[in-house]
């Protein structure tokens, strides 16, 4: 395995499994929530905060998980109180943040928007040692709240209502979920990128549900999935010379489209096995014979 | 019997948008009573019941909830909420044994499950004859079962206080029979219960009072009112078989 003996790679590949773990684990609570498309909102911001790393000299990776923090709380604190016009203020925080962000970079010196593009689209050789660092603090941070709070997040997300009375601090918990989305798109920037950040949270869960039928499975087959695209597509990366980012979410769509084609003929042998289990009761189909049924040519 | 409240509203007034939805409602439920929220679609039932649980924010007026201010009261695995069905679906695929899990997190301490939580789970899905599609997904449900499993999750929590929406609402006949016996059971140890209704249905051998709304006013508060129209025809009888006419409800158990 000779990929495994630079430096670079080693970065890039503790990198990818945690991404690969990360993004699906905060995904699923966004899908359940059906906010998909919030962790592409806070990519947008997160240019803000790496245009002010560069402007700065600080960190991009830092800067990105402190800015696109505070965007995701003000994506929170607008969705409590502008009902109608809500959309509204999120498209201006969203676009704010990209136009801040090349602003910032160009203000910096030496600074062009090509600086920005391996930021954008991901990038395997420009992760540093301090990245990694700051990726595996964060990622730590992600796996905290989204397995130990699993109970919690999963209440709120399904049935916000019910969770308020059942006593569980909603508020609270719906800004925690923002702010793990934001902290893991500053750790999945530097391999995915944060224009497709997005996919990597939203695809795999896509993915899961297509086998699953509990939240539990979703979650495993979720991170199981990402874990084996983000490796798999740092590595063609590294052989075929093509974007780390582009080929991770293009794996994805591609277990997406091989999961839902196995989906339907899996979910036709778990109904005969249940009605084999369970003869008599919930018949599958309006009175079929039995010796029919079971050659499985007909039903629905 | 005590007859303390659990439930009271003094001048509860609510709005949703500008358009006045509760202007000014009394409301006392006593430990042990099941009392009946009625009224025709827009005279603020649903509403009173969601300022009672927070949802909807009042605008003048108390809410009292076992004797303490509902914004101070945190004791909140006495109240077993059932929300009409629409509000409980998620994107992702849950089995029932998870949604009815998350109704006994206000027994757990930072939601962690021991062996006697899981016992309750258990429990309460055979409490409404759920308990064998536990690891069925939701999903797969029809809307008589699926609200079956929301009650579940109202009684994972073991509450005194039962509040429901709508239970009836879309319920199949047979499904409708299991939810009137498993509240019959809950009422018979003691539990007080809250309910919107359409229709007296099935459960009204069960309730004590009932209230009447109309355009945010109460308009009655007393017996249940006589089945009048379809309801009074002899076809509507075989809906509530088990209950003896002479049969009070038992109120001993859980709160005496």
């Amino acid at each position: 395995m000779e990929i495994l003996d630079y430096a670079f790679m080693q970065r890039a590949l503790l990198a990818a499994v945690l991404v690969g773990v990360t993004a699906p684990a905060v995904g699923v609570y966004l899908v359940q929530r059906r906010q998909a498309l919030m962790g592409d909102g806070i990519g947008h911001v997160a240019m803000t905060g790496v245009g002010l790393g560069f402007l700065l000299s600080w960190s991009p990776v830092w800067m990105a998980a402190v800015v696109s923090v505070l965007g995701a709380v003000l994506m929170e604190l607008v969705r409590w109180h502008a009902k109608a016009r809500g959309d509204i203020a999120l498209a201006m925080l969203f676009y704010g943040g990209m136009a801040g962000g090349v602003m910032f970079i160009n203000l910096a010196p030496g600074g062009s928007t090509s600086n920005l593009s391996s930021f954008l689209f991901g990038s395997l050789s420009t992760v540093s040692s301090s990245d990694v660092t700051a990726i595996c603090v964060l990622a730590a941070f992600v796996v905290l709240v989204t397995v130990g709070l699993r109970r919690q997040l999963f209440a709120v997300s399904q049935d916000e209502e019910f969770a308020r009375v059942t006593g569980l601090p909603v508020r609270f918990l719906n800004l925690l979920t923002a702010v793990t989305a934001a902290v893991t798109v500053s750790v999945a920037m530097r391999v995915v990128g944060l224009l497709l950040v997005s996919a990597l949270m939203v695809v795999p869960v896509a993915a899961a549900q297509q086998l699953t039928r509990s939240f539990a499975a979703t979650f495993a087959v979720a991170v199981a999935i990402g874990v084996s695209v983000a490796v798999g597509g740092t590595v063609t990366s590294y052989y075929q010379d093509v974007p780390p980012g582009a080929t991770i979410v293009l794996l994805t769509i591609g277990a997406f489209i091989l999961l839902t084609a196995l989906a339907a003929p899996l979910a036709r042998r778990r109904a005969r096995a249940l009605a084999a289990a369970r003869p008599g009761a919930d018949p599958a189909e309006c009175s079929i014979p039995a010796s029919r049924a079971a050659d499985g040519k007909v039903g629905a | 019997m005590t007859t303390e409240p659990v439930i009271t509203l003094r001048g509860v007034r609510a709005e949703l948008g500008s358009r006045p939805v509760l202007r000014g409602i009394d409301l006392t439920v006593r430990r042990g009573e099941v009392v009946a929220l009625l009224g025709a679609n827009g005279s603020g039932k649903s509403t009173a019941v969601r300022t009672v649980i927070g949802q909807v924010p009042v605008t003048a007026g108390e809410i009292e909830l076992f004797g303490a201010e509902r914004r101070r009261f945190r004791d909140w695995a006495r109240v077993g909420y059932v929300p009409q069905r629409t509000t409980a679906a998620g994107g992702v695929p849950a089995t029932v044994t998870e949604v009815v899990s998350s109704g006994r997190l206000a027994r757990t301490r930072f939601g962690l499950f021991r062996k006697a939580d899981r016992k309750a789970v258990r429990r309460s899905l055979e409490l409404v004859g759920m308990a064998d599609r536990a690891k069925d997904s939701v999903d797969a449900l029809s809307g008589g079962q699926h609200q079956r499993v929301l009650i579940a999750r109202a009684l994972a929590s073991e509450p005194d206080l039962l509040i429901m929406d709508e239970p009836m609402a879309g319920v199949d006949l047979a499904s409708q029979e299991v939810l009137a016996e498993t509240l019959r059971t809950q009422v018979g140890q003691g539990a007080t219960v809250l309910l919107v209704l359409h229709e007296l249905g099935p459960l009204e051998p069960l309730i004590d009072r009932a209230v009447v709304l109309r355009d945010g006013c109460v308009l009655h508060d007393g017996p249940p009112p006589k089945a009048v129209g379809q309801h009074a025809l002899p076809g509507h009888d075989h809906v509530h078989p088990h209950a003896p006419a002479d049969a009070g409800p038992i109120r001993t158990g859980l709160l005496s």
